[in-house]
């Protein structure tokens, strides 16, 4: 983002948001079908996600948002349809392996280790970026598995004593947490476990976790969910300048209409896995489609 | 030209410690969770710099810069900074909304504002068409600033860089500034919270903060090896002289909180030696630990009530050095081993050497619980308009109900009505822009109206009863004290915050503000469910705990004759908590009445007119600034009649 073109008219109205700028798609999914048995989740779904982008994936409930979300990163394999990331093509993928690739994520219901602190939650974040820890390229089991459990091994022993390039590598991971500590505002509960600490605050820590990772890609699945109003308005913000600040791509899941009109920049709507509309908030907000699925309609 | 050598200014005596003390620590900042410390040669070369990075801006002598942030190293220095060039300081509460601030800046004609962060620039950009003196803005923290690219705004670093570039350039010109001003110059001006009216901006001088810092620090014999916690508002007097004229006085460290939620665990790391807090922040500590040690095994909470009993009955004679058996000293000295020392330790107080507070009345077992754990907490008495200390406790001579003795250099006296007069080098010299004002407050002699009504004990210590103004009658013509009934009720626990009526009125009633972590751990310990504070409120069973406190006051207050009479008749609690955000309580937490009997004025009527019952629409204002309204059925309870029954009976 370049950030020339701005002071004109940044004088004539000073409140005004800088203009947005976006990249080349980050990841495009393409006439994806996901069914459980008989039960159809999702139906030729197709929609792709720009680079710096905020993209909201919007609907009713069941309308297969999560289960939209899943397929990105890798939890649930699509019968039909392929998801290309990054420029390269994949139908299938596990966790993990999206996770190592720049994709992270929250989840509905909070998923945090519930006896650890705050801290050590986020840091659990940073495992991918240890420097002495791989994660697989692949799923099958072979001896760069059994090479790479030896050198765990070994590092583990090592680990065991603090000092070494050990302290030197937990000093550089506690700092890039902290950083993130201080970017969300939770200083105060660092220590604390976050089975502790209440709903909203509970899903700070996990956004925190996730942005750990350095993902390239944030997946958020319903992040406001159970908040007060000015815990949704905190965490508008932390997400815009997440986006703004960490240059990070983010699909978010929302129920709260006017929070995702407001932070987002293109909403696709689903309805009974089936995609309804796709555009921007104005665009979505008009589509009469769209309307009567929210609103109801007389048959 | 001003003696150069004489430490008569803040920029003077900062260039002194830098020299006498340079490399010990004048400032700790906590940040990304570590103890960051500049020394006292460190900060005076940052001062420098900024100081003419804001010449440079243009800032003259006389000119007023505005300061907003939490308490800040950078922000400290700016007040240091704008005394060094001749500007005048002015700082505010930083949770100041838009409109209080544009009142401040506005009045003062600040033509700079140094502010800490977004929140604060947004704060000002949305007043800055109505303050057309503000020129420049600059922030200290350019988190979310990166595309505000308006021209008037400035990064802290930036100003920086073209004050060192100025000071490469005339390497002699920050001292001479500094040597340019005198003892007599403006210092700082601070707005008055104002129970009334509009803020008022009292303006002290050089003179009048040293000479008050100094006489504090020799009273208590502070040295340059103390520790403080900078946490309360930057504009608040107390704040001014503890945490900057004595640290300049002193040359000791004053230490910044990582941020307003942290002060209880960055106060236990940084163990100060020398702590104020209002009444309040004692009682909040003494709760949460009531309620830690509930939760807490049997047999611990027998040890810790067997060690608390001991304390009490001997722990302040300890202290006060006062005879105490030896029995009883091997005991206090395996108690602090046990459990003071360990509970001074979870509070931050190991250290302690001496603590202040002040503000408002402090409850009598409160003030002996700390006391009698070995902390020296003493009281003490002053004002803005006297750059803070009036009366001190004098070691030894601690009382719950009083504030202590005029110190050396302060004179007082009473007035036929009861009003307390004081009069010391440390009075102010004017109110910015308002001699009406300054001219009421302030005799032409120099006595100074406190506007508190209070006497004297025949110690020769002052007691505060009461705002002057506020002390009112029945219609029988008994001395209300409102003040003297609300600080009886909120020793309890359970009542954060009560307001009582009963000038003109036959009887006494009052609103009573629960507080919620007390009720709260209560409603859990007893099954009693809840959504909202307004759900908690209008639970029988703690109007009935209400009812109960409030039959003890009346009791306390039967046995003194002349306050017999203003025993609470009625009561009801209110549905939402009395808020600075809706004007009901100033910045530092003190009823505004006025406001009150305006905004309730419905239910000061069911209070007196018989109902058992009143309807409320309340508007109020959410942290955000928006508004929105509460409504509310709420139940007076009424204490006269079973009284009565009893009396017949």
């Amino acid at each position: 983002m370049t950030e020339t073109a701005a002071p004109a008219t940044a004088e004539a109205n000073p409140m005004a948001p800088p203009e947005r700028r976006f990249g080349a798609p980050m990841l495009t999914v393409d006439s994806i079908s996901l069914s459980f048995g008989g039960v159809k989740a999702l139906t030729n779904i197709s929609f792709d996600i720009l680079e710096h982008e905020i993209r909201a994936i919007i609907g009713p409930n069941g309308a297969g948002k999560t289960s939209m979300l899943n397929v990105i990163n890798g939890f649930y394999h699509p019968q039909e349809g392929t998801i290309t990331y990054k420029g390269n093509v994949r139908s299938a993928m596990r966790p993990h392996m999206a996770a190592a690739q720049g994709i992270a994520r929250t989840f509905q219901n909070v998923a945090l280790f519930k006896g650890m602190s705050t801290l050590d939650n986020i840091m659990t974040g940073r495992i991918l970026k240890m420097h002495n820890v791989r994660a697989p390229e692949t799923g099958v089991w072979g001896l760069d598995h059994v090479l790479s459990f030896g050198a765990g091994a070994l590092d583990f022993v090592t680990q065991c004593l603090y000092w070494g390039p050990n302290e030197k590598e937990e000093i550089r991971q506690r700092t890039y947490c902290e950083e993130i500590i201080d970017f969300l505002e939770i200083q105060d509960i660092r220590k604390t476990p976050v089975g502790r600490l209440p709903y909203g605050l509970q899903k700070r820590v996990e956004l925190a976790r996730a942005l750990a990772m350095e993902p390239e890609l944030l997946l958020l699945d319903e992040p406001m969910a159970g908040m007060n109003v000015e815990e949704k308005e905190d965490m508008s913000r932390f997400i815009l300048d997440v986006n703004d600040e960490f240059g990070m791509t983010i699909a978010l899941i929302e129920h709260d209409m006017g929070v995702v009109m407001d932070i987002s920049d293109r909403v696709v709507v689903l309805d009974y896995g089936r995609k309804l509309a796709d555009g921007t908030p104005d665009e979505v907000r008009s589509d009469q489609g769209v309307i009567d699925a929210y609103l109801g309609v007389a048959h | 030209m001003a003696d150069a050598s004489a430490l008569d200014t803040f920029p003077k005596l900062m260039r002194h410690n830098a020299q006498v003390r340079g490399g010990r620590p004048a400032m700790r900042e906590k940040s990304l969770g570590i103890w960051q410390t500049w020394t006292w040669s460190e900060a005076q070369e940052e001062v420098k710099a900024f100081a003419m990075g804001l010449r440079a801006l243009g800032i003259k002598r006389g000119d007023k810069v505005l300061i907003v942030g939490d308490n800040r190293p950078k922000l400290y220095w700016t007040m240091v900074t704008a005394q060094a060039i001749g500007a005048v300081p002015v700082p505010v509460y930083q949770d100041s909304v838009a409109k209080e601030m544009a009142y401040v800046v506005d009045h003062a004609g600040a033509r700079v504002a140094v502010v800490e962060d977004q929140e604060q620039v947004d704060k000002l950009l949305e007043i800055r068409d109505d303050v057309p003196s503000l020129e420049t803005i600059i922030y200290q923290d350019d988190r979310g600033l990166r595309h505000y690219t308006q021209p008037f705004l400035k990064n802290y670093p930036a100003v920086l860089d073209a004050g060192r570039a100025v000071l490469a350039k005339e390497p002699g010109s920050y001292d001479r500034e500094v040597d340019a001003a005198k003892g007599a110059d403006d210092s700082i001006m601070l707005y008055t919270s104002g129970t009334t009216g509009k803020p008022k901006g009292v303006v002290l001088t050089f003179d009048n903060v040293l000479s008050m810092a100094k006489a504090g620090v020799e009273f208590e014999k502070l040295t340059d090896k103390e520790e403080v916690l900078a946490y309360l508002p930057m504009a608040w007097v107390g704040d001014h002289v503890f945490s900057f004229g004595q640290s300049y006085v002193a040359g000791f460290c004053v230490s910044c909180p990582e941020s307003g939620a942290t002060v209880m665990h960055d106060l236990r790391e940084l163990g100060p030696t020398y702590f104020f807090a209002p009444p309040r922040i004692f009682e909040n500590l003494l709760t949460s630990v009531t309620i830690r040690m509930q939760d807490a095994s049997r047999f611990k909470q027998r040890w810790f009530k067997y060690f608390l009993d001991l304390a009490k009955r001997v722990g302040e004679k300890i202290l006060n050095g006062e005879a105490v058996s030896p029995g009883d000293r091997i005991k206090y000295r395996l108690g602090e081993f046990f459990v003071y020392g360990p509970l001074k330790n979870v509070l931050g107080f190991t250290r302690i050497r001496l603590a202040y507070t002040a503000g408002e009345a402090i409850g009598p077992e409160i003030f002996q619980f700390y006391r009698s754990l070995g902390i020296n907490l003493k009281q003490l008495y002053g004002s803005t308009e006297a750059s803070v200390f009036v009366t001190i406790q004098p070691n030894g001579e601690i009382r719950a109900d009083t504030v202590g003795k005029a110190i050396p250099g302060v004179e007082l006296k009473l007035a036929d009505d009861g009003e307390v007069l004081f009069r010391s080098p440390g009075v102010f010299k004017e109110y910015f822009k308002n001699p009406e004002a300054t001219a009421d407050t302030k005799t032409a002699d120099g006595w100074v109206h406190t506007g508190d009504a209070g006497m004297m004990t025949s110690e020769g210590h002052l007691r505060i009863i009461d705002r002057a103004k506020d002390v009112g009658k029945l219609n029988d013509g008994s001395l209300f004290a409102p003040k003297f009934l609300e600080n009886k009720l909120k020793f309890y626990p359970n009542i954060k915050e009560a307001v009582a009526f009963g000038h003109q009125r036959d009887y006494v009633t009052a609103f009573i503000n629960l507080d919620q972590e007390a009720m709260g751990s209560w409603a859990e310990r007893n099954n009693v469910s809840y959504a909202s504070y307004q759900e908690l409120a209008g639970n029988p069973r703690v109007r009935e705990i209400i009812e109960g406190h409030i039959r003890e006051v009346n009791a306390d207050l039967a046995k003194d004759p002349q306050m017999a009479p203003t025993q609470i008749r009625r009561f009801l609690i209110l549905h939402k908590e009395l808020d600075a955000d809706d004007g009901e309580l100033t910045r530092t937490r003190k009823v505004r009445r006025s406001t009150i009997l305006e905004r309730y004025e419905p239910l000061i009527t069911a209070l007196y007119d018989g109902s058992d019952q009143v309807h409320i629409e309340t508007q109020v204002t959410f942290e955000d600034g928006r508004e929105g309204v509460l409504k509310a059925d709420l139940e007076i309870v009424d204490l006269s009649q079973n009284q009565s029954r009893k009396e017949a009976a």
